[in-house]
């Protein structure tokens, strides 16, 4: 690649470009399929704690495993992707434009992932994949299944292409410009969800679909699980970086501050894009077939993902700190007052910052190698994706939706609706904390995720976790009201708002703000770097694997799956 | 602007981040204290 | 790139934490054999009595030293396998006295299970084809409930067992 040496001075600010009506209803089209999938997960997710509470059953003979593959598979695959990939085209669109042909091949994305998704969905309603979203071989789904998630998985690809070919037309009409920060971190992300999904993707494609349909008689179910985490764990970066998207890009100009520094938040994407994917044993340390070595080698790389939160920690209170200053915050802790907590569009992501304080030490718990042991499969590291997961990010999920819906539709976000967002992420705050808390405390005291009402033959520990279960259930409860709230608000915000132009926040560095290195810019640097450390990572104890694997697994459906 | 040029450039150059010092070094010392703790119940179990 | 002084603070007290967390865990690893389970040895899924710890007679609790125990276990859904009592009734509860050393060896006979007796950290993942084995020194007296912690179908849930150490 040319890197670009001629320092053609690339202005701090940059031309944001108006979104038309045509371009608004695609990514509308993303965003709504979220909005619905978060209504039916989370009646899920509420039916799921009712029965855990052990003061309800399920009627009409459903399954409360058939409950939680939706809600996993809607919640987590769903409504994250359709989400971030309508964030993500939304942002290119604003910041280097779409065609009238990309925005074609988008479309053609979208149905490709709407097809996969209702096929997956009917076959999951019809009991014929009660798998959970993980799939884990030999429990055998309906080939349907199957075909659905890797059609989804396609569309998700073709999206992320479109985004590559929007930014390389971009760098085309400015040659020697810096991308658009938040083009560059979509790149990023799609990048690392491409090359993290070609896991997956093998293992659906080359392993379960032709052993679901019976043309091979058995599985390498180790190497299947080690396909899954290969993907699984970028997979929960790619639900966050588009959060960490609007925290560095976005929530310092709804603050009224600038960008603390363009080449930080460049570089802690840049480490993201490293340091995600060889890190998926982590996920496997209590296996029996991985080398412990490899393990710990992964659990190494897992540990260097944490810095560019660090970094961005470090960021996230600069930007606070300095933007108080400015309007006349004194002493050590003053500017904390002059940020706007009455505006739902900075505080819904705040508390998901805050979340993300536990999130985080929780994660580097889970990641310590041999201390996994504590908490491995137990409901702890349920609270924990809920917090990570369904309060960082969803929160700032919903405070992107707060403007970039009515932007989209021509509308405006009225003080009303703000003081109903305000009251919602409240509820989701009390909700979660309930929730969260009472999954983490269980899990401590050895209770099992994923796993239906029981007093296991009347153990004294189980009695114990049914109190934690109970309150799981208030707090899940109360999550309810906080998703309707939510969904009541969008479909308010997308219908019936006054008309009127909602601002697209994007926040500028400062006039006088360093020069971010052109070798940013350097995409073969950053993808050579990234396949190289996955090849470090994974190549011995995957041979390993093959060469050391015991015979096949041969398919097992109900009652044990589908 | 009422904030005279040269505090402007002083700021600029050293913008005063003693709260974002001491927050995130709090930050830090949650994460410590979290992980002992897990840790500590590890060893006892 | 430029590093505000603080940033640089902060990251180097940061990045330190990690090293140290990694250095507590890798020699406890490495140095005290405290690595989560890992020993990669496999067995025939399809008939897992082909292997001596697994045959019915010697499911369950064996004495094998003063104060030393093997435990053998085979999962399958919906149960644990624990062998027979001398009256032939399956076995739902094993009793080891309070400091005993325990080798726990599991394997599945169908899908992927997850044995763990809760509380402790006698956690490992039991799947098809593998011989799951854990040694640990089972210190705390108490009643502790063996769950299966990871999906295997419909019946998840109703899969246990009881470990009791007495004192």
């Amino acid at each position: 690649m040319q890197l670009a040496k001629k320092e053609t001075e690339s202005k701090a600010s940059f031309q944001a470009l108006a979104i038309s009506k045509t371009e608004s209803r695609l990514y509308m089209s993303y965003i709504s399929v979220a909005f619905i999938s978060l209504f039916i997960g989370g009646l899920m997710g509420l039916l799921q704690v009712l029965v855990r509470s052990g003061k309800f059953t399920l009627p009409a003979g459903i399954d409360y495993y058939q409950v939680l593959t939706v809600h996993g598979v809607i919640l987590g695959l769903v409504l994250t992707t359709y989400f971030i990939i309508g964030f993500h085209f939304s942002l290119m669109g604003k910041t280097v434009g779409i065609s009238i042909k990309q925005r074609k091949v988008a479309w053609i994305a979208f149905w490709i992932m709407v097809i996969g998704t209702v096929m997956t969905a009917v076959t999951i309603l019809y009991g014929e994949a009660s798998v959970l979203y993980t799939f884990y071989a030999p429990l055998r789904a309906h080939p349907a299944f199957y075909i659905g998630l890797a059609l989804v998985i396609i569309g998700s690809w073709i999206a992320g292409f479109v985004n590559w070919h929007q930014l390389k037309v971009w760098k085309k009409a400015h040659p020697g410009e810096k991308s658009p920060l938040l083009a560059f971190m979509v790149t990023i992300n799609t990048a690392m969800w491409f090359i993290c999904s070609l896991g997956v993707a093998v293992a659906v494609l080359v392993q379960f679909i032709p052993w679901s349909l019976g043309y091979a008689e058995t599985i390498n179910v180790l190497l299947s699980r080690t396909l899954f985490w290969y993907f699984g764990h970028p997979l929960v970066y790619f639900w966050l970086l588009p959060a960490y998207m609007a925290w560095y890009a976005i929530i310092p100009k709804i603050i009224g501050g600038k960008i603390f520094s363009d080449s930080l938040a460049r570089l802690s994407f840049v480490l993201f894009l490293f340091f995600s994917i060889p890190v998926g044993f982590h996920h496997q340390l209590t296996e029996p077939g991985i080398d412990p070595t490899w393990k710990f080698i992964q659990v190494v790389l897992t540990f260097m993902v944490i810095i560019p939160s660090l970094m961005t920690a470090f960021s996230m209170f600069a930007t606070f700190e300095i933007t108080g200053r400015r309007k006349g915050a004194k002493g050590l802790f003053g500017w904390f007052k002059k940020l706007p907590w009455r505006d739902v569009r900075f505080l819904a992501p705040f508390i998901g910052m805050l979340a993300f304080i536990p999130g985080g030490a929780g994660g580097i718990i889970n990641a310590s190698h041999q201390m996994n042991a504590l908490i491995h499969n137990t409901i702890w590291v349920t609270g924990h994706f809920h917090l990570t997961v369904a309060t960082t990010v969803m929160l700032t999920f919903f405070g992107i939706s707060y403007w970039l819906v009515p932007h989209l539709r021509g509308r405006k976000l009225t003080p009303q609706i703000n003081r109903l967002g305000i009251i919602q992420a409240f509820v989701w705050t009390v909700g979660m904390t309930i929730m969260s808390g009472a999954m983490h405390i269980q899990g401590l005291l050895g209770a099992p995720r994923r796993s239906s009402y029981s007093e296991y033959g009347g153990g004294e520990q189980a009695s114990e976790w049914i109190g934690y279960q109970l309150a799981q259930a208030v707090g899940g409860t109360i999550l309810f009201i906080g998703i309707l709230l939510m969904v009541y608000i969008f479909i308010k915000l997308t219908f019936f708002a006054p008309k009127g132009e909602e601002e697209f926040p994007i926040a500028e560095e400062e006039e006088d703000a360093e020069e971010t290195p052109a070798w940013f810019e350097n995409w073969k640097l950053w993808i050579g770097i990234t396949v190289a450390l996955i090849l470090a990572a994974y190549t011995v104890p995957v041979i390993d694997i093959v060469q050391h694997s015991p015979l096949g697994s041969v398919p097992f459906d109900f009652p044990i799956g589908r | 602007m009422r904030i005279q040029e040269d505090k402007k450039a002083s700021e600029k150059d050293k913008p005063d981040l003693k709260g974002t010092f001491v927050s995130v070094m709090l930050l830090g010392v949650f994460i410590i204290i979290t992980w002992v703790g897990a840790f500590a119940l590890f060893i006892s179990r | 790139m430029h590093l505000h002084k603080y940033e640089k603070i902060w990251l180097t007290f940061g990045i330190g934490s990690l090293v140290v967390f990694l250095f507590v865990v890798g020699y406890g690893a490495f140095w005290q054999g405290t690595h989560p389970q890992s020993h990669g040895v496999t067995i025939d899924p399809n008939n897992i009595e082909s292997n001596e710890a697994f045959k019915p007679e010697n499911l369950g609790l064996t004495k094998v030293d003063e104060n030393e125990y093997i435990v053998n276990i085979t999962a399958s859904a919906f149960y644990y396998d624990l062998g027979k009592d001398e009256e032939g009734k399956s076995v739902r509860t094993i009793r080891i006295p309070k400091g005993s050393k325990v080798l726990w060896q599991a394997a599945t006979k169908d899908v992927v299970h997850g044995f763990q007796v809760a509380g402790t950290n006698v956690n490992m993942m039991v799947e098809p084809g593998y011989v799951s084995s854990l040694e640990t020194v089972m210190d705390n007296p108490g009643t502790y409930t063996i769950v299966c912690n990871e999906y295997c179908g419909i019946g998840h849930h109703m899969m246990y067992a009881t470990v009791e150490v007495y004192e």
